[in-house]
């Protein structure tokens, strides 16, 4: 498989894992939420400052209708990390190629 | 996995909170220094497909789930220095974007998942790689393997973070065993997932894939 549709191929599984397979995604608590709760720790946690905003818990506040939430959330935030990681790592790159040219 | 805030005091957040800047600091530098420029768009992809893969939890037990945490699939992928960076964009974007994470509990995530998950589970898979067939099926279940450990270990390092500054005293013995039994368990399906997505592009690329020797595109038989 040529880079290029290798790449296509992988973003287009990454998509469709964060907008349609976590739409079955279990509810429950994960594992250090539960063992939190068990413990009797979990009330420990406050507040996140961002609950408000409108990507919250994933889209929570989007919408009434939960699938639309968390399609929008999983193409939103899949696009927003890879356009960060290749940012960084395109520069982190670049940054080295710089400076070993540079005696 | 993801710790919110408050469990864990200001103090002891914000020194993690330090030592996760600097880390990630000096891992964008190694990862500069050994990432080529092929392998940009692939490092890309698997922050993306990490956070992708973070949205779907499956259940381990009744009433808990869990989720792929994701550091030994891409150190092995892309190298343990630029999958560091890897979790680190993937839970800045979490807790920034969507209140995944504490905000001030993403140098105690980037710690647990980035640091133990990611670098720690790779020094895991380096070591089981020595034990195992030399083939592409021995890069996979050298993978997997190390994964399911990473699991369990990153949630000491919460266990550390809770017996350094947390906020309540509940026993850490208790703590301790709870932590353990359930991400044992999500450890399994940690192990599953990397093993299925590395096996997948070490059948089908392997010169692309960071962690597997040479001898990874061939088959035992030809070997002996």
């Amino acid at each position: 498989m040529k880079d290029r549709r290798l790449f296509l191929v992988g973003l287009v599984v990454a998509i469709l894992v964060a907008m349609v397979v976590a739409q079955f995604a279990s509810s429950n608590p994960d594992g250090l939420e539960f063992v939190a709760e068990q413990e009797g720790f979990a009330e420990s946690a406050t507040d996140h400052g961002l609950a408000d905003s409108p990507l919250a818990d994933y889209g929570e506040n989007l919408s009434d209708n939960d699938g639309v939430n968390t399609a929008v959330a999983g193409l939103v935030g899949t696009l927003l990390t890879l356009a960060i990681g290749y940012g960084i790592f395109w520069l982190a790159r670049r940054t080295n190629r710089t400076s070993s040219e540079v005696p | 996995m993801h710790i919110p805030d408050g469990f864990i005091n200001g103090a002891t957040s914000a020194g993690f909170g330090v030592a996760a800047a600097g880390g990630l600091g000096a891992a964008i530098k190694q990862t500069g220094r050994y990432l080529s420029e092929r392998q940009v768009p692939l490092a890309g992809l698997v922050a993306a497909f990490v956070f992708a893969a973070q949205m779907v939890n499956f259940p381990v037990s009744i009433g808990v789930s869990g989720h792929l945490l994701g550091g030994v699939l891409a150190a092995v992928l892309i190298g343990p220095w630029a999958a560091f960076v890897v979790l680190s964009v993937v839970l800045i974007v979490q807790g920034m974007v969507f209140a995944d994470g504490g905000l001030s509990a993403l140098g105690l995530n980037i710690f647990n998942m980035g640091f133990i998950g990611a670098v720690g589970g790779y020094a895991i898979y380096r070591m089981l790689l020595r034990v195992m067939p030399k083939d592409g099926r021995g890069v996979t279940l050298a993978a997997g393997i190390a994964a399911g450990i990473a699991v369990p270990l990153s949630a000491m390092g919460f266990l550390l973070q809770y017996i350094i500054g947390g906020t309540t005293t509940v026993a850490t013995g208790t703590v301790f065993t709870a932590l353990l039994g359930t991400h044992l368990l999500i450890g399994i399906g940690e192990g599953v997932i990397t093993a299925l997505v590395v096996g997948a592009v070490v059948r089908s690329r392997p010169d692309l894939v960071y962690g597997a020797p040479d001898y990874a595109g061939q088959r035992t038989e030809v070997l002996t």
